[in-house]
């Protein structure tokens, strides 16, 4: 169990960085599928077997492929790619990373520093879940469903102009 | 079996939210930064797995199912948004938006 964990936890910080240092953006998606994969995995050792399932369907499946569809609609050239190499150079990247590897430095010394304890090997089914989600939660829950109206309109309405455009442009296309 | 330390599941949530806080630092590309956005929510509902899993307790997992929720929320207006923002300015640089006047 511990050796499963810390192999999908190095799959998904390797993964992560491919992402970040991508330059073509469908490659970086790939690599993120992979990541959050591995996320999954870890969810699952931690006894967590829904959320790992969540995961895998909401994150790696929901949320990249609308990434990826919006890619196939924008049409993205090879001048992207060359585009995304001008903007990242030495001088842009070197700051921001020093400064963060200066906080996770400081994260691993206060973790360091602290009495270790251990997670218990006992997973927190999905029935508890639901018990806690509609229990003490279910104001919650239904704040998640306002979001996610407001989620749909807000899409809908910012992106109705542009759905236009491609629906005349396909017509045309099919002339 | 030996049991996994705490410090090391949130010591991933913590590199994890790292690469993507460089990322959107670092990166110009609005989708790119839109990408980073999700890494670093999904490092954050890893650190409520983790500590949901040290006490036993279904709240962290609750949590991590509103932070999914609103993640998704926050990725399809993103995207709305950033189809708009390539209609009119033919660009994905996020500073050429500072033209758009409102």
């Amino acid at each position: 169990m511990n050796a499963t964990f810390y192999i999908a936890s190095a799959v998904a910080i390797l993964a992560t960085i491919m992402v970040i240092t991508r330059y073509n953006i469908v490659h970086a998606l790939l690599y993120l599928v992979v990541s959050f994969l591995a996320i999954a995995v870890v969810f699952y050792i931690l006894g967590a077997p829904f959320i790992a399932a969540l995961e895998v369907i909401v994150y790696a499946g929901a949320i990249v492929v609308l990434i990826i569809f919006v890619i196939m609609m924008l049409n993205l050239k090879k001048e992207s790619v060359e585009q995304e190499e001008k903007w990242i150079t030495k001088k842009v990247w070197v700051g921001p990373v020093i400064l963060c590897t200066i906080l996770l430095v400081e994260l691993v010394y206060i973790l360091a520093t602290s009495d270790e304890t251990v997670i218990q090997d006992k997973e927190v089914d999905s029935k508890a879940v639901g018990m806690a989600l509609y229990g003490p939660y279910v104001i919650g829950v239904e704040l998640c469903g306002l979001l996610l109206m407001a989620g749909i309109v807000g899409a809908y309405h910012l992106g109705r102009q542009k759905k236009k455009v491609v629906h005349r442009f396909l017509e045309k296309e099919e002339e | 079996m030996k049991a996994i330390p705490v410090e090391a599941g949130l010591l991933l949530a913590g590199i994890l939210f790292m690469l993507g806080l460089i990322s959107v630092l670092v990166r110009r590309n609005i989708i790119f930064m839109l990408i980073s956005v999700e890494i670093m929510l999904n490092a954050a509902g890893l650190a409520f797995i983790v500590a949901g899993s040290k006490w036993m307790q279904p709240d962290g997992q609750v949590m991590f199912i509103f932070i999914l929720t609103m993640a998704a929320a926050e990725v399809s207006v993103g995207l709305a948004l950033i189809l708009q923002i390539y209609h009119q300015l033919k660009t994905l640089d996020s500073d050429a938006a500072n033209k758009m006047n409102g």
